[in-house]
């Protein structure tokens, strides 16, 4: 049990003894009786959930549309939640959805309003991107594009209440301070690390499990910086991604590429990259591009810390070096030029677990490979290097002879499953294919995929 | 004029605030009870049931199993054969084997974990061949024919014969399947999201014992409905049913998204052998189809939906020597169920693929093979000996293909193609004709019910549901354009079999057919009353339009007639009722004329692949559709454009898999993946066709509900004609997912 203080459509909400792995919509239907909020897939897939919660960012007001069927009571502290019912009916956007005939059935319009409206405020003109993580079965989605497009030339409603003054005014709790943290933590190793809750929440709405000691961590200014320090740049374990995705467009483009349709707003909005990674999983995105890029990551107990290289955190399935106590507190990744290829191949485009996810990082000098990291997930156990492909093409001229035999070498590096997301044989033609791709986009071939090319 | 006219959604307003109610929505009395379902985790065994642990579980209120049901255990829209509760033995892995009832919707379903379960297992039937071989079926395959296709077969100069697999659809409705029960002195209340409330109320009855009298159902509205609310809400609202006279508590129940997808049917999917002889012309002689439907564990409306393939399997074009032979396969999965279209879909795209593979023989162009097998405007013989009265498919086509400039950019795509190694595209202009109404023929009946009071205002009630389509909107613009109001002044009440009796499902596109004639019926008796009235006190014509009455010299408002109708009095309510004419149909024999008449359209995408990847997607389409008059272009444009991008789903990432042991694999939005916004076409146009309806419907409109689905088809054979296009093997089998294609270009 634990207070929390937060915002409900501009009132305070104190909890004086909350169950904080509560999840944000069931308190909104059934505890305040807000039943805009349609619970749809309860598993931060459909968007119909979508609500809006503003918080303090690096001393700016950011408002994030975020599922609420997977975010946690204990995630609230300090945050101002609106939802559809705070909108008033004549929102812009709200106005936009009915001329434009963008509701059917209607019950994945809250979430739909709510993201657009969020998008609005933000001043976003990507309304693909912005709808990704909202589902709607009826219209199609092109009516409520037209209101998207109708709606981002007016002007965003002035706020109905001090929304800073009132984040400001709430009473603290709940962890803060990193030190204080690892501390809590190192004697509390049982305790479920909460990071952005689009895993955790799933393990209390599906798997119905119920922990009992959580730490929530999302208010602990330490882990939400990415600071550039000599040689490279480091990432706190709980940045969003979709901060991560901004802070790579410049740098990696293609992996913030992959950013982009990674999850759903909704979902980088919530999700941490430090949950990413640690999570263990063997489809999880982010590290085949981070592993490609060499990059390491810091492990903290305590006051203790060490740095290891990603690839040598995953040991096996559901298996990492990681102690009891222990918990991933930065990524750090090594300065150098760009030659990123990042490939998300998944049966939908947007908002899709990959049936695989590979990394290229081949510097290429005076006509022959000098170095290659490619790291894939999806293919293996583990997020897993392609050290054969690798050594096939170090040292080799850069050719689609070098490609044809370096591809080969893929079947000595993985043998993947076949499961829903794809049969083995797809796997292993698409990790093959993938190299040509990168062979062809970094040999000035223009068209060669079908969404996502970065120039 | 109230009818033709744009009008929005009449919930727009309350679905864009979040004030629009569903089942889920509304706020119980305290001591309401909340369901659960414990779920068989095996497809095929037969088992015993240890409850103690589920008893035990915090919040537990009582367990349900099939030997304590107070009546009929079954919740079958058709034959009696599925079980409320599995009773000794499963028939498919998640069906419901005992019922929770618990304190809180979380309880329930935590509780309905603990179940231990003994299986006595036995070799599941997943598969088509599995099924097939081991004869597992529903009734004796069934055989429309017209001429004769084996002689005309041996005749033709060239013939192509093929197999297809085409996928099935979980329908994804946004809002899951949810009822919840009040008791009411020995009757019951019941509130469901449901396309066919009048099945509930008898399902209801039968399972408590009671007469149809004692129950009545509503719905207000359902968030999505596609045919999975046809007959799969009847699990649901039964059980609330029963704990709620058990227990003299209101209880309710919905299905969390998981165990939605693992328990409800979906949209069938079949295996489609062909055969066809054609000339040099690429015009077909002879089609023989073999249709092999895989309908899961319980027969629901599989004969209906695998009649309607039949029907739909000569699509637009006139085949004058055919056979088609229909199997419908029992396995252990779930039972497959109504999905828009229900089965026509699935019977068209086994011709379109004739089509294609005649086209490719001849290395004609597949539009101009369409182009000449189109049934001509009057006076040919579909395969079930029904007369076309109403083609338009050639016009209507030409259209299109000038209005999408389909030939430039074919030539476009084969330059494009031939300098781009990797990415190519393909195009492909698909029609559909589309049959309209209930084959099963006493199902084209509807009632409506309106009342008009002393102020003037409007309360109608039909029998149709609102599941999105707006078909409420539509029904009251009718009413209007018959009062002369606008149509806000018409109230729309939620379906309620307490004033429409013994109604049909709202399905087979008819809603507004039906129930738009039944409403004007009914409001047309009080109209009548009032002209009657008002010529007798003032005299003269009388005239209603915009809100007013004009008697000879006289004008009221329309509320000042009735008004003064009632104190006259007057009655001012009416029933009405509509039943379609012409319609006659032997389902054995498969002569007659089922349908009332045909919807038409045509769709033209264009597509890209990634030959390295598989990658796909829609670059442009065009879509000229026809629903007659329409009632409502805004909201049929809403329905095309959806039906289009659910169709297209379908045919391209929406993919169902089954392990060999029955579990369906893809059971959860994680896995199964409905197109999202950025799946849509950058360019997508559509326009409705300009013409009336030839029969005498609701102000000549056609249904829309369903025909545009297939919209999405051209999606398809877009994507095999960039298969071709990049070397590949067209003749992959659907959905055309990444994999598919890849694999397909690899052949």
């Amino acid at each position: 049990m634990a207070h929390i203080s937060f915002i409900l459509n501009g009132e305070v909400i104190e909890l004086g003894k909350a169950n904080p792995s509560v999840t944000l919509l069931d308190y909104l239907r059934l505890e305040r009786g807000l039943a805009g909020t349609k619970e749809g897939c309860n598993e931060g897939d459909c968007g119909a959930c979508t609500v809006s919660v503003a918080s303090m960012e690096n001393g700016s007001l950011v408002h994030r549309a975020v599922n609420s069927c997977i975010l946690l009571l204990g995630q609230m502290q300090g945050k101002s939640v609106t939802t559809v019912e705070d909108l008033g009916g004549n929102h812009p956007v709200q106005t936009a959805m009915v001329d434009h005939h963008g509701s059917q059935c209607g019950f994945c319009t809250p979430g739909i309003v709510m993201s657009l409206a969020a998008a609005h405020q933000e001043g976003r003109q990507d309304h693909r991107d912005v709808l990704a993580g909202n589902l709607c079965r009826c219209t199609g989605y092109a009516p409520i594009l037209r209101a998207a497009e109708a709606v981002a030339e007016q002007p965003v409603p002035a706020a109905k209440f001090d929304e800073r003054a009132a984040l400001e005014s709430l009473v603290d709790s709940g962890f803060t301070d990193v030190d204080a943290f690892a501390e809590w933590y190192a004697q509390n190793p049982d305790a479920v690390l909460v990071g952005g809750a689009t895993e955790v929440g799933l393990v209390l709405t599906k798997e119905l499990k119920q922990p009992r000691k959580f730490a929530f961590l999302n208010r602990i200014e330490a882990l939400r910086e990415i600071t550039h320090e000599d040689g490279g740049t480091r990432i706190g374990s709980g940045v969003l991604l979709a901060r991560l995705r901004g802070a790579m467009v410049g740098k990696y483009p293609q992996f913030a590429e992959m950013l982009r349709r990674f999850g759903s707003v909704q979902v980088r909005n919530s999700a941490t990259i430090g949950g990413n990674i640690a999570n263990g999983s063997p489809i999880a995105d982010s590290p085949p591009a981070l592993i490609a890029l060499g990059a390491s990551i810091t492990l903290r107990k305590g006051a203790e810390r060490r740095e290891i290289l990603l690839e040598d955190f995953y040991l096996s399935y559901g298996v990492q070096d990681r102690a009891e106590g222990e918990f991933v507190e930065s990524i750090f990744i090594p300065e150098q030029e760009d030659t990123l290829g990042v490939y998300k191949i998944s049966k939908r485009f947007d908002q899709d677990i990959s049936a695989l996810c590979g990394a290229f990082n081949i510097v290429v000098n005076d006509g022959s490979v000098a170095s290659a990291r490619i790291a894939f997930g999806g293919m293996a156990a583990t997020p897993k290097r392609a050290k054969a492909v690798e050594s096939a093409l170090t040292g080799a001229p850069w050719n689609e002879e070098t490609i044809k035999t370096a591809q080969s070498a893929f079947a000595e590096d993985y043998t993947p499953l076949s499961d829903q997301r794809g049969s083995a044989a797809y796997r292993l033609t698409l990790a093959q294919n993938l190299l040509t791709r990168y062979f062809l986009e970094h040999s000035g071939q223009d068209r060669v995929r079908v969404v996502g090319a970065v120039s | 004029m109230s009818v033709a006219k744009s009008i929005p959604h009449d919930s727009g307003p309350a679905h864009v605030s979040g004030s629009a109610r569903y089942v889920d929505d509304y706020p119980l009395p305290e001591n309401a009870v909340h369901l659960a379902f414990g779920l068989s985790e095996k497809a095929h065994a037969d088992f015993t049931l240890d409850l103690t642990a589920v008893w035990a579980a915090t919040g537990v209120i009582d367990v349900i199993v099939a030997d304590q049901l107070p009546g009929v255990n079954d919740v079958s829209p058709s034959v009696h054969d599925e079980p409320l509760l599995a009773d000794g033995t499963v028939h498919y892995l998640g069906q419901p084997v005992f019922l929770v009832v618990a304190d809180s919707h979380l309880n329930a379903r935590r509780a309905a974990r603990l179940g231990k379960v003994e299986y006595s297992e036995k070799d599941p039937l997943v598969t088509i061949d599995q099924a097939v071989e081991a004869d597992s079926k529903f009734g004796d395959p069934v055989t429309y024919a017209i001429g004769d296709a084996d002689t005309a077969m041996s005749e033709a100069p060239l013939t192509v014969s093929g197999q297809m697999e085409v996928g099935g659809q979980e329908h994804f409705y946004l809002e899951g399947q949810a009822a919840y029960a009040l008791p009411e002195e020995g009757d019951v209340r019941v509130v469901s999201s449901t396309q066919h409330p009048t099945e509930i109320q008898h399902k209801v009855a039968e399972a408590l014992n009671i007469p149809f009298h004692a129950v009545r159902v509503e719905t207000r509205r359902m968030g999505g409905g596609f045919g999975g609310k046809e007959s799969q809400g009847n699990a649901l609202a039964v059980s609330c049913a029963v704990v709620a006279q058990k227990l003299n508590r209101p209880a309710k129940m919905r299905y969390d998204r998981d165990d939605d997808m693992i328990i409800t049917g979906k949209r069938h999917d079949l295996r489609i052998k062909y055969q066809a002889g054609f000339g040099l012309d690429g015009k077909l002689h002879s089609v023989v189809f073999e249709h092999f439907f895989r309908c899961g564990w319980a027969l629901d409306l599989s004969h209906a939906v695998a009649d309607r393939a039949m029907l739909h399997a000569d699509n637009a074009y006139h085949l004058p020597n055919a056979r088609i032979l229909s199997h419908r396969l029992r396995t252990n999965t779930q039972s497959a169920t109504a999905y828009r279209g229900f089965g026509g879909p699935q019977g068209i795209i086994g011709i379109e693929r004739v089509i294609e593979h005649i086209a490719d023989e001849l290395g004609m162009d597949p539009l101009d093979v369409r182009m000449a097998n189109f049934y001509r405007s009057t006076g040919d013989l579909t395969p079930y000996h029904m007369e076309i009265e109403d083609s338009i498919s050639s016009e209507l086509v030409a259209q299109l293909a000038e209005s999408s400039d389909y030939e430039k950019r074919r030539a476009e795509i084969a330059t494009f193609n031939a300098g781009s190694p990797i990415v190519k595209r393909g195009i492909s202009l698909v029609p559909v004709k589309f049959g309209i109404s209930f084959t099963l023929t006493f199902l084209n009946q509807a009632g409506a019910l309106v009342h008009v009071y002393a102020d003037g205002s409007v309360q109608l009630n039909h029998g149709g549901t609102e599941m999105g389509q707006g078909l409420n909107t539509k029904v009251a613009q009718v009413a209007a354009e018959v009062f002369g109001l606008d149509v806000s002044a018409i109230k729309i009440t939620a379906t309620d079999t307490g004033k429409v009796p013994n109604t049909s499902a709202t399905a087979a596109s008819a809603g507004a057919d039906l129930n738009g004639m039944a409403c004007k019926d009914a409001c047309e008796k009080i109209k009548l009353r009032l002209i009657e009235f008002a010529k007798a006190k003032w005299g003269g014509d009388v005239i209603f339009a915009a809100g007013r009455v004009s008697v000879g010299e006289k004008v009221v408002s329309f509320g000042e007639l009735a008004a003064a109708a009632y104190q006259a009095r007057i009655s001012l309510s009416s029933t009405g009722f509509y039943k379609t004419p012409k319609v006659k149909w032997d389902r054995i024999e498969g002569k007659g004329r089922p349908f009332l008449y045909f919807a038409y359209g045509a769709a033209v995408s264009e597509v890209e692949i990634d030959s390295l990847t598989g990658e796909n997607r829609i670059l442009r389409t065009d879509i000229l559709h026809d629903v007659g008059n329409s009632l409502n272009p805004a909201l049929d444009i809403g329905q095309i454009e959806g039906a289009f991008v659910q169709g297209a789903g379908w045919l391209t990432i929406e993919e169902l898999r089954w392990a060999d042991d029955g579990r369906l694999q893809t059971a959860a939005p994680a896995t199964y993946k409905i197109p999202c916004a950025s799946d849509i076409p950058d360019v997508l146009n559509v326009a409705l066709w300009d013409g009336a309806n030839l029969e005498k419907t609701i102000y000549r409109s056609k249904a829309v509900g369903e025909p545009p689905f297939v919209h999405g088809m051209s999606v398809f054979f877009a994507l095999t004609q960039a298969v071709a296009a990049a070397g590949g093997n067209p003749y992959f089998d659907a959905p055309a997912t990444a994999e598919r294609v890849l694999m397909a270009l690899s052949e």
